[in-house]
């Protein structure tokens, strides 16, 4: 087990190092010039220009400039300045990760919720009128696109019924004081109600037809035959035989995907103006910030390392045919 | 009273490409502490007999008809909670792969125990111990320590222990086998044979014993049904079958058991396979592939009839009595003469 972890952090290590290099090679490769973008694009000046590329360190070269990132990091666990507004990157990824996390913690509920309910009804009773229904839901879930979901969520509901604000962010623990914004849980739940449902849309799609199918194989197997056999009540069948079996890759599936949905959420952050890592992230791209973008990568980095490792401790205690070592 | 009396039990599927008459009108009585071999081919209908017995077909696509009288209720008909009742406590049953009967993701343990539970008023501690002794009766070697094991901890034939071990957990009085050893490699066959005779000694349960292995029947069985294509076509006793087989099938299945003769280069095999049950042949079904076809058998389905010495004894051929005597003569001198 101890083993295990320490390859496990290894392997981490190295993945992050990859995907951080591999960052800064595109982000030089492009026909990017960040001091340009500092002192105002086409009207830039000389000295402007020269001083920024300075500051920046752009005049160095890609691999000192990547080793300096790299050492600011590890040593100071900082991840520098926005080329752009000068603003601590460390900072700008603490605001905006609340967000994210958020709105992908909520979504995961309600999609789990409608994906479980939904999912194991439709196994139960296939081709029933639920179950039929269920699969157009599914069908519209995955071909509909969250912008276009998001746009007809925020008109209806927002804009002409009026139930919703149609955009924005309220902080959970209250908004700063005098800042005249919405703040506290319940401002923070009625802001995100719109955001979850578009964004949880598409999963809950995903996650239906996946639990059906699960299910529905688990039914079939050889040990729901002994189970019925032994003379257990339908439900206890279900219960102690079906879903434990049938949810056991349905775990797998919501740890990877939560944690490659916090590296941001971008379509949704982007139509309800959540400022969260996705939507620091296109700001970022625009501003030709490489200090934002890279920002963002490690934070996404990091929370698909450690879901993946959070799975697979979890599996390997809810299945006990798996040991890891 | 018969313990079991199936009187013309009939099961069919409805399948996309039509209906599937899988048991056509089967009849057998079980009586206490005896076993009933039931022989025949993969898909002749064996297992959906039993399955449909204990209520185990899929429920959505299954046409069931006929009577299956358990001391004199008709578990066809009965109400879901009291058929449960009796799964599992008066009739258990045991299934073809052990590998896939168990559930993975608990213990033995606990799967024991839950059989007692469903059945029996006592605490986990009190099922518990029943289940140990039984670990211990089956013969898991540290039962003590194995009983809190995963099935994935078990080899093939240890899990087939544990299956048998859940299935007479609550002292049933009947015991369906649904091809126990055929998963199992020889050696291990042989064991669990063994195992079942000397358990069917102690708890005195009756036995009813699925297989296509002749050979398991000889050693087990008291009366034999041979099922061909959804039908019986020979049901008798079993010195009588293996004396005196009457209908070609189980002359052919008789031939294709090994022998240890010398002369013999390879195994005698019935030609073709078993029919579609979606459309199987007229007449009798066996016609395609019975060495001794006849014009009658083509399009006269004949009927299950006494054969002439033995009342008990009943076979489905159009057949003379002199030739299927001759023939059953002739098997019976082979065998006589490898074995002597």
């Amino acid at each position: 087990m101890f083993r295990y972890l320490v390859r496990r952090i290894l392997w981490a290590a190295l993945l992050f190092l990859v995907i951080t290099f591999v960052t800064f090679v595109i982000f030089y490769v492009g026909p990017n010039n960040p001091a340009r973008a500092v002192c105002g694009g086409d009207q830039a000046k000389r000295e402007c220009l020269v001083r920024a590329t300075a500051k920046l360190g752009l005049d160095k070269p890609m691999p000192v400039q990547y080793y300096k990132f790299l050492k600011q990091l590890v040593v100071h666990q900082d991840l520098g300045e926005s080329f752009a507004t000068s603003q601590s990157v460390n900072q700008r990824i603490k605001e905006a990760a609340p967000v994210t996390a958020s709105l992908v913690f909520g979504g995961a509920v309600l999609w789990m919720m409608i994906g479980l309910s939904v999912g194991i009804f439709s196994a139960l009773k296939p081709r029933s009128l639920i179950d039929r229904s269920a699969m157009v839901f599914v069908l519209i879930g995955v071909s509909a696109h969250p912008i276009w979901i998001g746009l007809i969520f925020e008109y209806v509901f927002g804009v002409k019924l009026g139930w919703t604000p149609i955009a924005n962010y309220a902080n959970f623990f209250g908004a700063p004081p005098d800042s005249g914004l919405p703040g506290g849980p319940w401002q923070w739940f009625y802001h995100l109600i719109l955001p979850w449902c578009t964004f949880a849309l598409l999963f809950a799609a995903l996650y239906v037809r996946m639990i059906r199918a699960n299910v529905m194989e688990t039914l079939n197997e050889d040990y729901v035959r002994t189970a019925r056999a032994k003379g257990a009540p339908e439900g206890q069948v279900i219960r102690s035989h079906v879903l434990r079996n049938a949810l056991l890759p349905v775990v797998t599936m919501l740890g990877m995907d939560i944690g490659i949905a916090l590296g941001g959420a971008i379509f949704t952050e982007t139509v309800y103006q959540l400022p969260g890592l996705g939507q620091t992230a296109i700001i970022g791209i625009g501003n030709q910030d490489l200090a934002i973008v890279q920002g963002v990568v490690v934070f996404a980095t990091l929370a698909i390392i450690v879901f993946n490792l959070i799975v697979d401790l979890l599996y390997a205690w809810i299945d006990p045919r798996i040991r890891l070592t | 009273m018969a313990l079991l009396d199936v009187k013309d039990l009939r099961t069919s599927f409805r399948t996309e490409d039509g209906v599937v008459r899988a048991v056509e009108g089967v009849n057998f009585t079980v009586e206490k502490g005896q076993t009933l071999g039931i022989v025949g081919e993969s898909g002749c209908g064996k297992s959906v007999t039993c399955l449909t017995i204990m209520g185990l077909n899929p429920k959505r696509n299954t046409v069931v008809g006929g009577e299956a009288l358990w001391k004199g209720n008709d578990l066809l008909t009965m109400k879901p909670s009291d058929l449960r009742a009796v799964r599992g406590d008066e009739i258990s049953m045991i299934f073809q792969d052990p590998m896939t009967s168990l559930n993975p993701v608990h213990t033995i343990g606990r799967q024991l125990i839950e059989a007692v539970l469903l059945h029996r008023d006592v605490t986990k501690r009190v099922a518990r111990q029943r289940a140990l002794e039984l670990l211990k009766a089956v013969g898991i070697p540290r039962a003590e320590t194995r009983i809190d094991d995963y099935p994935h901890q078990f080899s093939g034939g240890m899990r087939q222990r544990v299956m048998i071990a859940m299935a007479l957990i609550n002292d049933p009085d009947l015991l369906i086998a649904d091809e126990p050893t055929t998963a199992l490699d020889v050696t291990t066959q042989a064991q669990i044979l063994a195992l079942m005779k000397t358990l069917q000694e102690d708890f005195g349960s009756a036995i009813i014993m699925i297989t296509h292995d002749l050979g398991v029947v000889a050693e087990i069985a008291d009366d034999v049904l041979v099922m061909y294509a959804a039908n019986v076509v020979e049901q008798a006793e079993v010195h009588d079958l293996f004396n005196r087989p009457q209908h070609p099938y189980t002359w052919g299945l008789m031939g294709s058991l090994p022998r240890l003769e010398a002369d013999v280069e390879r195994l005698t095999q019935i030609p073709g396979q078993p029919p579609s049950l979606l459309r199987p042949p007229n007449g009798c079904r066996f016609h395609p592939r019975c060495p001794y076809v006849m014009e009658i058998c083509k399009t006269t389905v004949p009927a299950l009839k006494p054969t002439a010495r033995d009342p008990d004894h009943l076979e489905k051929c159009h057949l003379d009595e002199e030739t299927k005597e001759r023939e059953a003569a002739k098997l019976l001198a082979a065998t006589m003469a490898e074995a002597g």
